[in-house]
């Protein structure tokens, strides 16, 4: 029997969509071997996050009220005292940013294996099968664990769990030394404001790394006037300082829905793909056949941007 | 205040390329510094113009052949360097985080820096996962995902880290520490061609397991890369063919049908 230890993801005040994405993950990996699922929730308002979280599939709920918000040293003391009264066979993570700042920290803590962002997992009880990806997406691997291990998956890969759960919700009393909290959380600020919202947009001409120079950027601008549309950007733009903040689409910027998605030179990388697979219609224009971009492109030319990209906005001039 | 910077020169891998059991066939491959190491060097070198660290060390796990990538970074300023490889790594197909947690963590101790910086990730594994595992390995404090570091500290940092929807985390991180810095927290400037000559000259140690009293055990990786293939393409994606001309001919009609422009 492979029981699991799933922790699940909130912040001010919210439960994130992984949380329930864990549940699903944590249970098919239970059912491989008639395990139990045990969730783990930490800091905030736990008891009202329990009830949400009592679904399909969850045999437990171990709460643990210390603080507001997340801080991952709580959290790697809270876990690795669980993982102790529990013996699970794996404890699963979100492979958020803050599933990256205690999931490392547990695997150290309790002397584990670890493997991040997985986009399939397998059991036989004893090897943990972990499948994920490589060189930006380009390539899936799998890779195998023996015994107990601590594993982190990637978000939407899982689909939400679903329905009422009877799980046994239960304080978990953790002793949590504050002499080994070395970092204080002082607040949170949203960035990527201003007059722009790309959100709103019902097109969007998304520029990334294939424009390689700042100078050729009036080619995209070019292109979205003629259109009447939107620019927007994969992360490399904007950390390159060549458009602000608010026009990042992706996981750490904005998640997009246009009807028109216009990717050009843009690989797709997931964290990028996290922030405009709802769009209705996706365009990709990339010379990689093979780019991941086009994973999810309804329409593609595989070709040179500085050749079609001019050859486009001249359509429409 | 010293500060220990960690550089990973990764593969890269060309558009077009096979599959040679678990890895992906040689003539394929290409080497870069590795884009956050990029930012993390950076930021040090910075920190050391404003007088706040006083000696920046690099440390690499790779061949001789990554030498040429780890004076990229002495090149931009960083002090000395320090390089780690060993026979039992020769045949490891992937270092996984215990492995890499291992060595770096013996270097960490030799070199006793009050601040260690390294990527979110590496762009060829992505793991996302050694500079916290060292840190817990150590006893000393860490800050995934920092896209903003004060730059006047003492014995705590103000970083913020970039979460999920534009939002940033504004926490206060005692030292030592281990920060993982993500991409656009500055403007990686290129080496100059006085550094890059300079660089040649800089102190570049090459230490075996051995010398860091580590086990050649630590390096058997517990995580086994069993299998590589290409996705299986989920995509039914229209493909346009053609001159540029034809092509944009195509997406033309297909925007001016979805009533996107005239
Ligand atoms: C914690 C974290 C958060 C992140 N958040 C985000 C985020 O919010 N948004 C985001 O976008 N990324 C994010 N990233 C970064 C992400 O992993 C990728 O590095 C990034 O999306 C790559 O951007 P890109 O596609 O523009 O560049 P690349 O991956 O370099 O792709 C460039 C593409 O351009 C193509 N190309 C090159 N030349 C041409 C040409 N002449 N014509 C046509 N095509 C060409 C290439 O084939 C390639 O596919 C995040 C990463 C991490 C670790």
């Amino acid at each position: 029997m492979t029981d699991i230890l799933a922790v699940t993801d909130h912040r001010r005040g919210e439960l994130r969509d992984v949380s329930y994405e864990i549940i699903t993950a944590g249970r098919q990996l239970a059912n491989e071997t008639g395990g139990d699922l045990h969730l783990a929730v930490i800091s905030g308002t736990v008891d009202e996050f329990a009830e949400k979280l009592n679904r399909e599939g969850v045999d437990a709920i171990h709460t643990v009220d210390y603080g507001e918000e997340f801080n991952h040293d709580v959290y790697t003391q809270a876990i690795s005292q669980l993982y102790d009264e529990l013996a699970p066979q794996y404890v699963l993570a979100p492979n958020s940013v803050n599933g990256l700042d205690y999931a490392p920290a547990v695997a150290t803590q309790l002397d584990l294996p670890i493997v991040t962002d997985t986009i399939d997992l397998e059991t036989d009880g004893e090897t943990l099968i972990a499948t994920r990806e490589m060189y930006g997406g380009k390539v899936e691997t799998t890779n195998e664990l023996e015994g107990s291990a601590v594993a982190t998956i990637r978000s939407a890969e899982w689909p939400q769990a679903e329905g009422t759960g009877d799980a046994a919700i239960e304080a978990f009393d953790a002793d949590i030394d504050e002499d080994a909290i070395g970092s204080t959380v002082n607040g949170f600020e949203e960035v990527g404001g201003g007059d722009v919202d790309i959100t709103e947009a019902d097109v969007l001409v998304s520029v990334g790394r294939g424009i390689e120079e700042e100078d050729n950027l009036p080619l995209i601008e070019e292109l979205a006037d003629a259109l009447s549309a939107t620019v927007s950007s994969s992360r490399p733009i904007v950390d390159n300082g060549w458009l602000p903040k608010n026009r990042q689409v992706g996981q750490s910027g904005k998640v997009v829905t246009p009807d028109v998605y216009i990717a050009i030179g843009i690989s797709g990388a997931v964290q990028h793909v996290a922030g405009m697979k709802g769009s209705d219609t996706i365009v990709a224009i990339n010379t990689d056949p093979n780019a991941p971009i086009m994973d999810i492109a309804d329409y593609a030319i595989v070709d040179d941007l500085f050749d079609v990209v001019p050859a486009l906005t001249e359509e429409f001039q | 205040m010293k500060i220990l910077v960690t550089v990973k020169e990764v593969a890269t891998v060309e558009d077009e390329f096979e599959i040679e059991g678990t890895g992906i066939a040689d003539q394929y491959l290409g080497a870069d510094l590795n884009e956050w190491d990029d930012y993390a060097i950076e930021e040090a070198v910075q920190l050391q113009e404003a007088g706040v660290a006083d000696e920046v060390v690099t440390v690499t796990i790779g061949p001789e052949e990554c030498e040429q990538t780890i004076r990229q970074a002495l090149a931009k300023g960083a002090d000395r360097a320090v390089r780690i490889w060993d026979d039992s790594l020769e045949d490891v197909d992937l270092l996984d985080v215990g492995a890499k947690t291992e060595i770096l963590s013996a270097v960490v101790e030799e070199e006793d820096p009050d601040l260690v910086l390294t990527g979110v990730q590496a762009g060829d594994d992505s793991f996302g996962a050694t500079g916290v595992s060292v840190a817990e390995h150590l006893g000393y404090q860490w800050g995934a995902v920092v896209n903003h570091l004060e730059h006047d500290f003492d014995d705590a940092a103000s970083v913020r880290r970039e979460l999920e929807g534009g939002v940033e985390e504004l926490t206060e991180i005692e030292l030592p520490a281990v920060l993982t810095i993500q991409t656009g927290i500055n403007e990686p400037r290129y080496a100059s061609l006085r550094g890059i000559r300079q660089a040649q000259r800089k102190e570049l140690d090459v230490k075996a397991l051995a010398d860091l009293g580590v086990d050649e055990s630590a390096v058997d990786a517990e995580l086994e890369l069993t299998d590589m293939y290409e996705p299986e393409s989920e995509s039914d994606v229209t493909t346009w063919e053609g001159s540029a001309e034809e092509t944009a001919g195509e997406l033309a009609e297909l925007l001016r049908d979805k009533g996107v422009a005239q």
